[in-house]
Formats: structure tokens, sequence, C-alpha cells
């Protein structure tokens, strides 16, 4: 088998803050293959933008990548420095942030913003930079686009600004897009209409895609494997099918618990009871046992590791769930 | 825009009643004018002739009435329209509150960058508390330091006077004559002082609000370099505040010199203030008034059309 685009092994980002180290990733493994949706799942606080933001090289202090290797394409951009950073960010690897209310600079054009990558990734000349602009917005479902090239921000609603910042991550033709929580700020009807979007935009180009998010239905709709991550770490991984169907660990079961289906409307919906926990506070043991009700005493003296469970699931549980007969 | 000329107009009004007043308490100019030994029928006819005789209200209506034909008045101790006074004397002051101007930005602006961008850094602290002395300490002492070193220690600057001008599209000026600069410099660096502290502590705070915006990040997710984030993303948007505090020291360094003026005795506007105001030539007070009200309206229009090429969300009403 071909090796993965991005290899992420034993990512440790942590911060060093007043009140104390933060551990907000702490030895995260999985991969990613070209052409590839991969899921990033989790509650607030489970590192899952720390994540995204550390394969970039976005983490600022008092954050900071400890241990562990990112190997994109072959090599470990964890060690790059600043500079040849810069040629990885926007060229092989782009981002789309959660609000694209916020995303784009209110006192440029939004043709100038797009300007602006090529101009830093390509050597094409000011009108063939122009033609591909607003190819690019065509391509993103916006019309008249050699005219909106020239409007700001504020001229555009948050669905058609999410268009465009998913625009501007594609137009350098990278291979990998991190996606974080790309559709939380907007309706929902847009919602749909903008994950059908970058599911069409990543098959045409072939990149690879990380979509970050806590919305289960999001992912089961859009992501080809999932990661669910609890506490900075990852507590279960494998094909997206199986783990909607018959997942692993009692916290992912507790997530797809918490989806309201219209079907069913005679018991009420499900949660996951309390929250969670402050990430200095865990000590030894699984980070769950405290929400879960299959916790033993087990549970409170190690940690459990990630281990192969069935088929394509992997998930760090001294108690995995059975296979479910439904 | 309309609304606006005519709200300008109002304010200037305004401004003239107010000045107009506040004047006619200041006690009777007609002694100023007179000799000491002058007789009760001579004191009359003075005031007869001055006009002063005559109601609050119509010596008003005169003044106003005058004004808006383009005749501010004579000084009473020149004898020659109180606005050629002013108007000699206003590209000294220009010149010198230009330089200063931009002397203050040109320092301000990179600094207030450097610091609001890297906070917890040393020289960013460096920079901060040095800028509380730019704010606190007096330009009359800074002016005096700065001849008592550069003049008086290294003879090394002239302390005094505004040095050879030339004539430039019919304005005398200095900026144009190496003789000139070397009068400008010092009083330039004392009236810049305040300015400069209080442009870099606004460009600070505006940059320290501005980084932390996710449009600063999505910039550097785009492979942006530090310096094109910094000062095309992160500046622009930080600028509102800046331009507004630069139109008003601006405004304010015009019309108020007075106190670096005196000390350097530069020929400027605020010189001519001062000793009119010690002389009581009342029609040279009110036009400077007249004219620094005129001065702080346009600036603030001027403000308001920049805020607009700055941030396309606003626009002059």
């Amino acid at each position: 088998m071909a090796e993965p685009l991005l290899d992420i092994r034993g990512l440790q980002t942590h911060f060093h803050t007043f009140g104390g180290l933060v551990k907000a990733v702490d030895g995260v493994s999985f991969d990613v293959k070209a052409g590839e949706i991969v899921g990033l799942v989790g509650e607030s606080g489970g590192g899952k933008s720390v994540i995204g933001f550390s394969i970039v090289g976005l983490i600022d202090p008092p954050g900071k990548i400890v241990g562990g290797e990112i190997r994109f394409d072959g090599r470990d951009i964890a060690k790059l420095d600043e500079r040849a950073m810069r040629r990885v960010r926007g060229r092989e690897i782009a981002m789309v942030f959660q609000d694209p209310m916020t995303s784009l600079n209110p006192v440029y054009t939004v043709g100038r913003q797009m300007d602006e990558v090529l101009r830093l990734h390509t050597d094409l000349d000011k009108a063939a930079r122009r033609a591909r602009c607003i190819r690019m917005l065509e391509d993103v479902g916006i019309s008249e686009a050699d005219k909106r090239l020239d409007a700001y921000p504020h001229q555009f609603s948050g669905g058609m600004r999410q268009r465009v910042v998913i625009a501007i991550a594609l137009l350098a033709g990278s291979r990998l897009i991190i996606a974080d929580e790309p559709t939380t700020a907007l309706d929902v009807t847009v919602q749909s209409q903008i994950l059908k979007l970058m599911r069409r935009q990543v098959e045409d180009t072939g990149a690879a895609m990380i979509l970050v998010t806590h919305d289960l239905a999001v992912v089961s709709e859009m992501a080809d494997r999932v990661v669910v991550l609890y506490c900075g770490r990852v507590i279960e991984r494998g094909l997206t099918d199986e783990i909607i169907a018959n997942p692993a660990h009692p916290y992912t079961r507790g997530l797809l618990d918490s989806i309201p289906r219209i079907a069913d409307r005679q018991h009420r919906l499900r949660q996951i009871p309390g929250t969670v926990p402050d990430i200095r506070s865990i000590g030894l043991g699984c980070s769950f046992r405290a929400r879960c009700s299959r916790a033993q005493s087990l549970c409170a003296e190690r940690s459990p590791d990630l281990a192969h469970v069935r088929g394509s699931l992997d998930a760090a549980c001294h108690f995995p769930l059975e296979e479910a007969a439904r | 825009m309309i609304k606006r000329l005519l709200q300008m107009m109002l304010v200037l009004f305004v401004v003239s009643v107010i000045v107009f007043l506040m004047m006619s308490f200041t006690g009777d100019p007609v002694f100023m004018v007179i000799p000491i030994d002058s007789t009760a029928a001579e004191i009359e006819q003075a005031r007869r002739l001055l006009g002063l005789d005559q109601s609050l209200f119509s010596q008003y209506w005169i003044f106003l009435s005058n004004l808006l034909q383009g005749d501010f008045g004579r000084s009473y101790v020149f004898r020659q329209p109180a606005m050629d006074l002013i108007l000699e004397r206003l590209p000294a002051t220009m010149e010198m509150v230009v330089v200063a101007m931009g002397i203050a930005t040109v320092i301000a602006i990179p600094l207030g960058v450097y610091a609001g961008a890297n906070p917890n850094r040393a020289a960013s602290r460096s920079i901060m508390a040095a800028s509380l002395f730019g704010i606190s300490l007096p330009g009359f002492w800074v002016g005096m330091m700065l001849i008592f070193f550069f003049s008086v220690r290294f003879q090394f600057l002239p302390s005094s006077g505004r040095g050879e001008t030339i004539e430039v599209l019919g304005l005398r000026l200095s900026i144009f004559t190496a003789d000139g600069w070397s009068h400008m410099i010092l009083p330039a660096v004392t009236l810049a002082l305040a300015t400069l502290a209080i442009i870099l502590r606004i460009t600070r705070a505006g940059m320290m609000e501005v980084m932390r915006q996710d449009y600063i990040k999505f910039a550097r997710a785009k492979g942006a370099s530090r310096r094109h984030i910094l000062f095309a993303h992160g500046l622009k948007n930080a600028l509102i505040p800046v331009v507004t505090i630069f139109g008003l020291q601006l405004g304010d360094l015009i019309a108020f010199a007075t106190i670096t003026e005196t000390i350097f005795a530069w020929p400027g506007t605020g010189k001519l203030l001062i000793d009119s105001i010690y002389r009581g030539d009342r029609p040279v007070i009110v036009v400077y008034l007249m004219l620094t009200a005129f001065i702080f309206v346009v600036i603030n229009f001027l403000v308001d059309i920049v805020y607009t090429l700055i941030d396309p969300r606003i626009t002059v009403k």
C-alpha cells in the first residue's frame, strides 16, 4: 500500500498556562491518504482544532509541539523552520475556518484576498491570476464572479463568504485541506450546500481533507474514516460506516445516541452524563471513566491504550462494546 | 454630504458667537489703543471710532456681516487686516507642524505595530515605558533641555529663529534650505514628542486587538509573510483610531504650538496669538480663534473621508 499523504505519529501539543500544563493533544496518531476525507470528532476541548493548527505550524505561545512527528508526503513538517513552513501553508496544506464572518479581512476586496494566495504561491501574471480567481469563484457556485471579485466581504452573506473561504483554500491546488468546523456557524440549509460543495471539490481536485467537527451527522455524511478524540487522545478510529453502525468505545456510542432521530419520538434523547473533565486533573486511568457506565476499578488504575478491536476499528477502552445485533 | 457641509457651517457660526461673547468680557480694549494721558472726550471719540459704543448685538452683527464679506477686522496695534497678519505667519507654523507630525508618524507607527504584535517582548515593554515619558514630559521642559544640550553645550544647532527662508509658490519657507532645517529640528522634535507617544500607544492598542482576529490567522494559514501580515492585514484594520488621533493632534499643533514657538522664538502664529493676548489686540484673537475652528472642522471632515478609504464599511453621510 502506498504511503499515506499525511501520517501523524504520537503528536503532543502542550500549553504552558498559569494554571499549569495543559496537554491539549497528547500522543495522537492517525493518517490521511490522498483523496480521502477523515473526520476528527469530539466535544469542545477535545483537542481537535489544536491538531489542525499543529499540522500547519500555527501553534502560538504558550502552546508548543513537544513531541511526535507530522509526516507530510514523506517529510516531517513539524521540524521545518518558519520560512520553509510558509511554503507549505496555503500551497500544500490549506485551511478553512469555522466562522466565515471573521476569517476574511474586512478592509480588502474578496478578489485581492484570493489573489494574495496566487501571488504567494504561483508565478502567474496578473491577468492569469484574475482569470483563475474568477473560475474558482464560479466553481464554488458564486455567480457573476467577475463582478463579485471587486466586492468586499461585508457585501456577502455568511454562506457566500464560506464559499469564498473554500475557494481561497482550493486556489493554489493544495493536496490537503484542513476544515475546522466549516459549517458550524452557518444556517442549517446552507450547511448541506457547503458540505456538498466541499465534497465535490475534494473529489474533483483529488485533494485529501481533514474535517474537524463536533457533529457526527456531518461526519457520517462526508468522511471515509473517523478519528474520535477525547481529552487530547484518540479513543477510537476506523471506517465511518463501521463506527456509525457499531462503535467499540462507550464515548462514541454516547455521541451517536445524542443525535436526535426523527423516526424515534418515543424516547427521551439520551445524553452523555457529566462534562469533559479539566485536562489538567485527569491523573491516572481512563479520562472518560467518570462519565462511563461501564467503568470498573481497572479504568481508574491504568489508562487504556489504543488497540485493535474488530474490523477496521481501534479503540482505547479496557471493556470495548460488543458488536450489537441491530 | 450637503448635510455635512451645513453642519460644518453651524459649528463655525456657534464658535463665532462664543468667541465674540468671550472677547467682550475681557475688559475694555479702548484703553489698549489710546495714549495714557487721553482726555475723557478723546476716549469717547476712540470708542465711537472703534464701534464700541454700540450694543453688543449690533457689534456682533457688524462683525458677522463683515466676516461674510471677507473683512476680518483690523489689528488695533498694527493697523493692518488681522487675517493678513495671521496668514503671513501661518507658513512658519505649518511647516514646523508638518515636520513634527512627519517625525511622529514615521517613528510611532512601526514601533506601535511591533509593540502590538509582540506585546510580551522586552523591547516592546521598553517602547511602552519610553512612550510614557513622551506623554508626561511637558513640552516647555523638553524644549529647554534640547536647547541646553544641542545649542548651549554642544553648540550644534541654533536655539532660536527660523533661519534662511526662500520663496516657494509665494510662501516663505525654510524647509528648502539647510539653515532652515537646522533651525527646524529642535522645535519640531519638541512638538513631535507627545504626538509620537500618543500615536504609538493607539497603534499598539489597535494592533493587539487586530492580531487576535481570525482573518490574521487565516492570512497566516495562506502562507503570507509576517511583515505582510502585520502591515497589510493588521495595520490597515488598526488604523481608524490612529487616523482620528492624528487629525486631532494635527489641529492641536497648528493652533496651539504657542509654547514651543515662544521657547524657540519661532515666528509663527502661536507667537502672534500670545503677543496679541498681551496687547489686548481683540480682532487678531477673534480671527485667530475663528481660523482655528475652521481648521479643525476641515481636518475632521478630511479624517472622515480617510475613514472611508481605509474601511469600505464606512460611508460619509
